[in-house]
């Protein structure tokens, strides 16, 4: 028998008629104990922010019968959150909220046996696009001064990060091949921290997320000049992007919602559809534009074939730099 | 004056009829979810953070406010009277609270908690409205070497915390550095200390978990083959009388705490990266390094108990203002605000002031309503917590290790910890067996996850120069300070010994 949406209704119909109680269709599963939110770095960070954003907009419109339940798992650079993940008991009510150490971490650390492709896709909330930030007081205005004054300075250049083999850091050992640049990078252990060192002027310059330097920026402290996005950011229509200057390179911070390897199809459409939900409502949508993040919104078949090639492009970068 | 207009307007908005009752509400659920072991004002705020979708943002960060102040008063209940700290932010607390408690005087330990809770957080708050954005700057100006020399400075305050037995705090504090450096390594991004493979290392070892580990369990045992089971611990009384003179003596005897504990723990809840928890250990530390009797301390002085509690409210005041002017969190339980106020649809940051100003001074003037009314519902609830303490400790001592596990669990969620804190326990009691000090473990293990990185960022900065924490204008006299601390009681030994060679 050809399985027609019409003659599938009526099988459907007629299995709810049989055993009632039971609901027949794919969509009406429901949670039927608290969900596991679990968040793959500390608390106040941009995974944090966005996570905490996401459950209240859930509870705010009332749109699950079972509370999610934020818990950050950040130890190890996310590794304790994919472990958590990997070995979830209960993968149906399991989702964790991602930034790029998804997929580096993986990468850096073997041991941990995490397959990220084996991983549940459910909805890729946005992407966040990282800028070259300095201080007013440098005055320094273009990307140009910029190049010219690490070269002058000759290895004594100071510029913070969230770490060797973070997602700024791949920013800028890449910019540093590119312009022979030598620059001398001290880790901090959150982009806010950075963005506070770089206010005070401990550093010179930082690789951060719009969110993170918009205070400073809005406040006239930090001076963009470049972006790592694929075209100029609607907020920062004068910084020009290091494809203009010639460098086929972008790089964004990935905040998706993912679920556990092992998640039934039905658990996984349902959390689609709600946080398909969120992702349209205004909340989501003025979220992004205030906060500069970029939207890009792609179903199951597409985030994976992303993150193959994500996947693909870090173990290029992380060997370029631990290499 | 400008300032006091906008002041007044701001209580004007805290005493708006809705403010007002989401800061009782507030204050009081804080109280209670800080008298928890384990649940401190991080877990408090962050489960009521969607809640806060309901109300206007102005509404909703006083409330979470109120819900942060009432933990920071509500810590010290369980430290006294159980002697496991309520929340990570009164572990000094219990280094007095404790020993007043046994000797029958939990009132006034709890009196003098909430009176110097009270001055704290006012004191604080009036810097704050004074001195915002004037701190602000300084707070920038603490680069690594200068967070690093504070630490320093934190470590030598506490080395004579052990009492003579210098040998044995030095190996307390780096039993704690070690414990401090499991899990990730920020600086070069590769784990460390790993231990047995056990993926729950890679976390690293929580502060919490140490100090209820050391504090519930390792106390519990302590207690329990002390008295073998026997007596009941204490033989409280509460009268309103008893309250009246307890209120004196509390004033009497741990003014000097308050004061301390005022000024050091806002400060150092200025510089982000400190927070609450490092601002009331290093009081205590101070406290008892000025104090003309260091010997009262560990044994139940009030100004032991007046200087930690007096600073992790002005700290968590203190807290605020990095948060609020440079959009950086100052302590954990900030971060979690930061990020409601994201999604309240604010920027944190230099703007806000003048933005935003009317939700600023709302919270400002939230802050003095707050503190009023934490310290009339907490010395309210007083006696009823006293009443706890007349339990036997047959049945006392099962519910602190109930409380603890379940308290250790609910900070984390995971097994692993829960295991950490038996071990920690057995061999806490084990060590204090030996006369091991245990609260320089405690210590650096607060500390240590600061001042490693720091140091080596500076390293970092300086090229490996070391010269680069003597050469700063902040961070110099502050490292020659505190090398001059370390050094002191080996001097006095130096000096003890040749007066004992010329007689």
């Amino acid at each position: 028998m050809k399985l027609t949406k019409r003659n599938f209704m009526g099988l459907a119909f007629a299995g709810a008629l049989t055993a009632l109680p039971v609901t027949a269709f794919a969509q009406d599963w429901q949670p039927s104990r608290p969900i596991d939110f679990t968040i793959m770095a500390g608390p106040g960070g941009g995974a944090d922010q966005i996570a905490r954003f996401v459950q209240s907009v859930v509870e705010a419109n009332d749109m699950t019968n079972r509370p999610l339940i934020p818990t950050n798992r950040g130890g190890g650079s996310g590794a304790e959150a994919l472990l958590h993940l990997k070995d979830a008991r209960d993968p149906d009510h399991t989702l964790m909220v991602t930034l790029n150490s998804f997929y580096t971490t993986p990468i850096r650390q073997d041991g941990l046996g995490v397959d990220i492709e084996q991983f549940t896709p459910v909805t890729m909330m946005g992407v966040d696009p990282f800028v070259l930030w300095v201080h007013k007081d440098s005055g320094i205005t273009t990307f140009e001064e910029y190049v010219e004054k690490v070269r002058e300075m000759d290895g004594e250049y100071v510029m913070g990060g969230t770490g060797s083999g973070q997602e700024d850091s791949i920013v800028i050992a890449y910019m540093s091949g590119a312009y022979d640049l030598d620059i001398k990078y001290i880790p901090y252990d959150g982009g806010g921290a950075v963005a506070k060192d770089l206010a005070g002027k401990q550093i010179m310059a930082t690789v951060n997320n719009p969110a993170e330097a918009k205070g400073f920026y809005e406040a006239g402290e930090f001076v963009p000049l470049l972006a790592f996005s694929d075209e100029r950011m609607e907020a920062y229509p004068d910084v020009p992007t290091m494809k203009e200057k010639g460098h086929d390179f972008s790089y964004y911070n990935q905040r998706a919602i993912v679920g556990a390897p092992g998640m039934s199809d039905e658990a996984a459409a349902y959390y689609r559809d709600i946080f398909g939900k969120v992702y349209e409502g205004d909340e989501w949508q003025n979220y992004l534009t205030s906060e500069s993040l970029s939207p890009l919104p792609m179903d199951e078949a597409e985030t994976r074939a992303y993150w193959a090639t994500q996947v693909a492009n870090h173990r290029q970068l992380l060997s370029e730099i631990d290499g | 004056m400008e300032v006091f207009s906008f002041l007044v307007s701001g209580i004007f908005t805290a005493l708006e009829p809705i403010n007002i009752g989401l800061i009782l509400i507030g204050v009081t659920v804080g109280l209670f979810i800080g008298a928890m072991p384990g649940l401190g004002s991080v877990n408090g705020v962050a489960i009521l953070l969607p809640v806060t979708f309901l109300v206007p943002p102005a509404s909703a960060i006083i409330f979470l406010a109120a819900i942060y102040y009432g933990a920071m008063y509500g810590g010290a209940i369980s430290s006294v009277t159980l002697g496991i700290p309520g929340a990570s932010t009164a572990v000094a607390t219990t280094f007095d609270g404790r020993p007043l408690a046994l000797q029958g005087r939990a009132s006034l330990a709890l009196v003098t908690a909430a009176l110097a809770s009270f001055v704290g957080g006012t004191v604080a708050t009036v810097f704050f409205t004074l001195f915002a954005p004037l701190l602000a700057t300084v707070a920038l100006n603490f680069g690594p070497p200068e967070i690093f020399a504070l630490m320093l400075l934190a470590f030598a305050t506490f080395v004579g915390l052990g009492g003579d037995d210098i040998p044995k705090t030095i190996f307390s504090i780096c039993f704690g550095l070690v414990l401090a450096t499991v899990g990730f390594d920020t600086i070069s991004g590769e784990p460390r200390l790993v231990l047995f493979d056990i993926q729950g290392f890679l976390r690293g070892i929580g502060f919490i978990v140490l100090a209820i580990g050391v504090y519930g369990i390792g106390e519990m045992l302590w207690t329990i083959e002390q008295t073998r089971g026997e007596i009941t611990t204490t033989n409280p009384k509460m009268t309103a009388k008893g309250l009246v003179s307890d209120t004196k003596e509390a004033v009497r005897r741990g003014w000097k705490g308050t004061w301390i504990g005022s000024l050091l723990g806002f400060f150092v809840g200025v510089l982000p990266a400190a927070g609450a928890t490092p601002g009331s250990l290093m009081s205590y530390g101070v406290a008892k390094m000025v104090s003309k009797t260091p010997h009262e301390y560990g044994n139940g002085s009030p100004d032991g108990v007046a200087a930690p509690e007096a600073a992790n409210n002005s700290a968590s005041t203190g807290a605020m203002l990095p948060m609020l002017t440079l959009g950086i969190p100052g302590s954990p339980t900030t971060a979690i605000l930061l990020g409601g106020m994201v999604i309240w649809g604010l920027t944190p940051g230099p703007r806000l002031f003048v933005d935003q100003s009317e939700f600023v001074w709302g919270l400002i003037g939230s802050f003095y309503i707050s503190n009023l009314a934490a310290v009339l519902i907490n010395l309210a609830f007083i006696p009823l917590f006293v009443w706890m303490l007349r339990m036997p400790f047959t049945i006392l001592a099962p519910l602190i290790f109930m409380l603890s596990i379940v308290g250790g669990f609910a900070a984390s969620r995971s097994m692993h910890d829960l295991w950490l804190i038996v071990i920690f326990g057995i061999g806490a009691f084990f060590l204090r067996k030996f006369d091991y000090p245990l609260a320089p473990a405690v210590l650096a293990i607060v500390l240590g996850p600061i001042a490693e990185p720091t140091m080596r960022q500076s390293l970092l900065l300086s090229s490996g120069d070391p010269m680069i924490f003597f050469t700063r204008p902040v961070a110099g006299p502050i490292t020659v300070i505190a090398i001059f601390l370390i050094l002191l009681p080996a001097f006095k030994i130096l000096r003890r010994k040749r007066e004992a060679a010329a007689n």
